[in-house]
């Protein structure tokens, strides 16, 4: 279609917008797809690298033995004893925060009122989100190892993250009990139920899927970190099941430790520590995600 | 009969579960009480023992703690925050420059631009962006973006040098403070871009009409609507960004070179940050070299608060506003 | 500056759902033309379709003409920018930029056409002002948040907003629906006086304001439950609220129903 043909068969009346104006459009929407691209690559970048460099070592040996005896050169070793570490401490760090996030997310959302003390809560759960996890980890180090003179060890690494577990914990939970129904908790006073009782049987409860997706995320968050352990577990090289004594071992502090010496067997190792670390908190993260999806046709009620 | 045993039971029976119930009670708000009380404890638990642990160290510095550059506590005793502050400042800056506008782009495509079935997976992919450990992203700095960057960086080396951030001679690339900054901003900017389409989101849709019923096109709608209504969210949530990135540690302890000078070259091997700097200096410490970290882990702190502070508060005065508004 | 609708034919969907049905009608310049009918029976989808707001709706569709002055809006290079800036529109509740200025809420829809020189912004912002009767009001806080009106003020805010650009027609849903008595009035006071100029056409639940302000009125109806709205019928209003030819007309307007 010639040029004159569509301006003809363009009505006189409506005109179009000018040309600027639509390159602009067009412009800002490839700008703003272009971001979303970039957004995109690292991540599939990571992933890339991280299954295709650690799959070499993704190994029995791997999984099974520790680093004891191994030389600075040596191939072969694994990282058995950071994955016990690595759980024990997240359960650890979980048995911590869990209660008190879950208690005073309950207390922000049914005792507080809005009253001074419920704000100054809220207000610094939000600060602590952004306590860096370096001073998490330097706070139980000065506290605990340093003031109270106890050595290193999972436990103390546990109570670093818990700190960094506490504000997700008690957001997530406080978010879930908000959507329990108002007229749910009525029906249960209606019917005498004590307040305490009710929110036992009848809010939590009814919460509690939310309440543990929120948890899990919070785990997959603290499992991948480093510089609290570092801090406080210290680490070995060698299988220690205890946590409450003597140095222990995380799978990120592993990757940490592998990564920094200078040879190619070290960097496998780091490679497939770091491929099983996102695989630990990648399954985490997408089974929180179908908990929530599960639950989500009873929301839409 | 059986009504005859309910109506005798009543009675004491009411009594004891009122007496249970009122106890029961108490203990419950109490406990609930107490651990917000905890949480809130935990925070000033933090400034007191960081200050506590620093200041032996800090007595027994023999330069200043505020104006020196190097970092010797172990050895002369000697150390000072400057260099190590200085790199922090930079290299968060170069990753809030690089991230935010990035972090806009991808909060307006998922809350205005992206097919709608296809705005929520999409969301997720952006949040494991946030889900990947921060070790594992200092690896991948540096086995991949450090050689990655080499030729990119000797190229603006050569053609931009006359711009002091690209000055430099000898060795250009490597370990140097574009890289950690980059993957700074990779780290930052899933929490940016989640804060920003949640306001971005919020956003009264009969704003965005009237903008659209006025023959607006999208980004002239979405400059008219949506941009200066969310503005506030967007500063808040690259403050919080800012935040982020001044704490992290691990990523750039592996990445950046570990030197106390101050260098705005960052295409040059320079650059350490406080958090690098205790990760990396930890190992080695001695007593005297452990309250110098706690010290600097201080400052490190109170700068990480202030930024949050003043970020939430922008965020909630931003809530009442909306409160107000609906 | 006025022009001529002309509708035939017109379908409108919102996915599946058939909102709307073989609507025809035509919609006469300098005249106010009112649409009334139960709720949800689709009169804010029909209007919408006349400036093809309705395409902001992820899923909705028409099939049918809509003719402004013999063209087609919906024709093939028509883009529904262009569309809106000639039919322009005001909405239910007030929605001025929260924002944005009393000044620059009028001027919102001028700057998109790129930079007017000052002086002749300062004189449409006038014009609008004291087209839509709230210029006495405003004059000496211009440069205060438009969202600190009261909710009439920020309506007739709303309409200079959208009479500032020009456009040939002016479509209005349930304008007075959130206000006051007095604003009310006010407003439909400007609608008589913007009759001058515009084509205007209303959508309101409140007989007596059809009743009052308009030349001709269309009764919507639904022809049942999951029905798609027809219209019912169309004349002039005095012969609508008087004299109806339907008994449905009747019935609705006396309020025995709906
Ligand atoms: N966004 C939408 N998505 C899907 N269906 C819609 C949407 N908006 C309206 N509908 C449906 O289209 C039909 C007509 O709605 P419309 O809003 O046009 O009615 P109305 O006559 O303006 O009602 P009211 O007097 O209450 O404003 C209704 O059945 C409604 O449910
Ligand atoms: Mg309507």
């Amino acid at each position: 279609m010639t040029l004159q043909q569509e301006a003809a068969r363009r009505p006189r009346g409506v005109q179009h917008i000018s040309t600027g104006r639509r390159v602009k459009d067009r412009f800002v929407q490839g700008l703003v797809y272009l971001a979303f691209a970039m957004a995109v690559v690292p991540l599939v970048s990571v992933l890339w690298l991280v299954i295709s460099n650690g799959l070499a070592r993704f190994d029995l040996e791997f999984m099974t033995h520790s680093m004891r005896g191994i030389g600075a050169r040596d191939a072969g070793g694994g990282a058995y004893h950071a994955i016990i570490g690595t759980v024990e401490q997240v359960l650890l760090a979980s048995a911590i925060s869990v209660p008190i996030g879950l208690l005073t997310a309950i207390y922000l959302v049914e005792y507080g009122n809005g009253g001074r003390l419920s704000r100054a809560i809220s207000f610094f759960v939000d600060v602590m989100t952004g306590v860096p996890s370096v001073v998490a980890g330097l706070f139980i180090l000065a506290f605990w190892i340093l003031f109270l003179g106890m050595p290193y060890s999972g436990w103390a690494g546990a109570m670093a993250l818990s700190i960094l577990m506490m504000p997700t914990v008690v957001r997530s939970t406080e978010e879930m009990l908000r959507l329990v129904p108002a007229d749910l908790r009525e029906a249960s006073y209606a019917l005498g139920v004590p307040k305490w009782r009710t929110i036992m049987k009848i809010v939590l409860p009814t919460a509690f899927t939310g309440i543990v997706t929120g948890v899990m995320l919070a785990v997959a968050r603290v499992a991948g970190e480093t510089a609290p352990i570092l801090l406080t577990v210290f680490f070995t090289d060698s299988i220690n099941n205890d946590p409450f004594s003597g140095p222990q071992m995380g799978l990120p502090l592993y990757v940490f430790d592998q990564a920094a010496r200078p040879n190619d067997t070290a960097i496998d190792r780091a490679w497939t520590g770091a491929l099983t670390l996102i695989l630990i908190v990648m399954l985490l993260n997408l089974v929180a995600r179908l908990i929530a999806w599960w639950r989500a046709p009873a929301k839409g009620r | 009969m059986t009504t005859d045993t309910k109506i005798r039971d009543g009675g004491p029976a009411m009594r004891r579960s009122a007496s249970r119930r009122t106890s029961g009670e108490g203990l419950f708000k109490f406990l609930a009480t107490a651990a917000g009380v905890v949480l809130l404890a935990i925070m000033a638990a933090i400034a007191v023992f960081l200050i506590a642990e620093a200041i032996p160290a800090l007595q027994a510095n023999k330069g200043g703690f505020f104006t020196d550059l190097v970092w010797e506590p172990n050895s002369s005793q000697v150390f000072g925050i400057g260099a190590l502050a200085f790199g922090t400042v930079l290299s968060s800056g170069i990753a809030l420059v690089i991230a935010t506008p990035i972090a806009v782009g991808v909060a307006l495509f998922i809350s205005h631009y992206a097919p709608r079935r296809l705005a929520g997976p999409l969301g997720y992919l952006i949040d494991l962006l946030a889900a990947v450990p921060s070790v594992i992203y200092g690896l991948w700095g540096l086995a991949f973006l450090v050689p990655l960057l080499r030729e990119p960086s000797r190229w603006l080396n050569e053609h931009f040098g006359w711009f002091p951030l690209f000055a430099g001679e000898g060795a250009i690339g490597g370990k140097t403070m574009l890289a950690g900054g980059i993957v700074l901003a990779i780290m930052i900017l899933p929490i940016i871009a989640a804060i920003s389409r949640e306001v971005f989101l919020q956003v009264p849709r009969m704003n965005e009409e009237a903008a659209l019923a006025l023959g607006a096109t999208r980004w002239e709608m979405i400059r008219m609507a949506v941009l200066p209504f969310g503005r506030p969210g967007v500063i808040s949530a690259a403050m919080l960004g800012l935040g982020r990135a001044m704490g992290e540690t691990i990523a750039v302890a592996l990445i950046f070179p570990a030197t106390f000078d101050i260098s705005v070259q960052i295409l040059t091997p320079h650059g350490n940050s406080i958090a690098a700097n205790i990760a990396n200096g930890f190992g080695e410490a001695t007593p005297i070299g452990r309250g110098a970290l706690i010290a600097s882990g201080l400052v490190l702190f109170v700068i990480t608060l202030l930024v949050n502070m003043a970020a939430r508060m922008i965020i909630n005065r931003r809530k009442e506003y909306a409160r107000a508004g609906a | 500056m006025s022009k001529q609708i002309q509708v035939s034919g017109l379908d409108a969907y919102y996915g599946a759902h058939k909102a709307i049905e073989d609507v025809s009608m035509t919609i006469e310049p300098r005249s106010i033309t009112a649409f009334i009918g139960p709720s949800g029976c689709g009169k804010s989808t029909f209007l919408r379709t006349l400036n093809r707001m309705h395409e902001v709706i992820p899923g909705a569709r028409v099939e049918g003409k809509v003719l402004l002055d013999g063209d087609d809006l919906y024709g093939a290079s028509v883009e529904p920018v262009s569309v809106r800036r000639m039919i322009g529109m005001v909405f239910q509740r007030p929605n001025p930029f929260p924002t944005m200025s009393i000044y620059d809420n009028v001027a919102a829809g001028l700057r998109l056409n790129g930079r007017l020189p000052k002086s002749q912004l300062d004189g449409i912002v006038e014009e609008s002002l004291k087209g839509a009767n709230l210029w006495n009001e405003v004059k000496d806080r211009l440069t205060k948040p438009g969202a600190g009106l009261s909710g009439g003020q920020q309506q007739r805010l709303c309409i200079a907003r959208a009479i500032a650009v020009k456009p040939q027609v002016l479509l209005m849903d349930e304008p007075c629906s959130a206000l006051d008595p007095i604003s009310t009035l006010a407003i439909e006071d400007l609608m008589a006086k913007l009759k001058d100029e515009f084509t205007i056409v209303i959508v309101t639940h409140n007989m007596q304001q059809a009743a009052r302000v308009s030349d001709r009125t269309a009764f919507f109806n639904l022809a049942g439950q999951g029905q798609p709205g027809k219209v019912v019928e169309m004349d002039e209003t005095s012969r609508m609220f008087t004299n109806p030819s339907q008994k449905a007309t009747e019935d609705y307007i006396t309020g025995r129903f709906g």
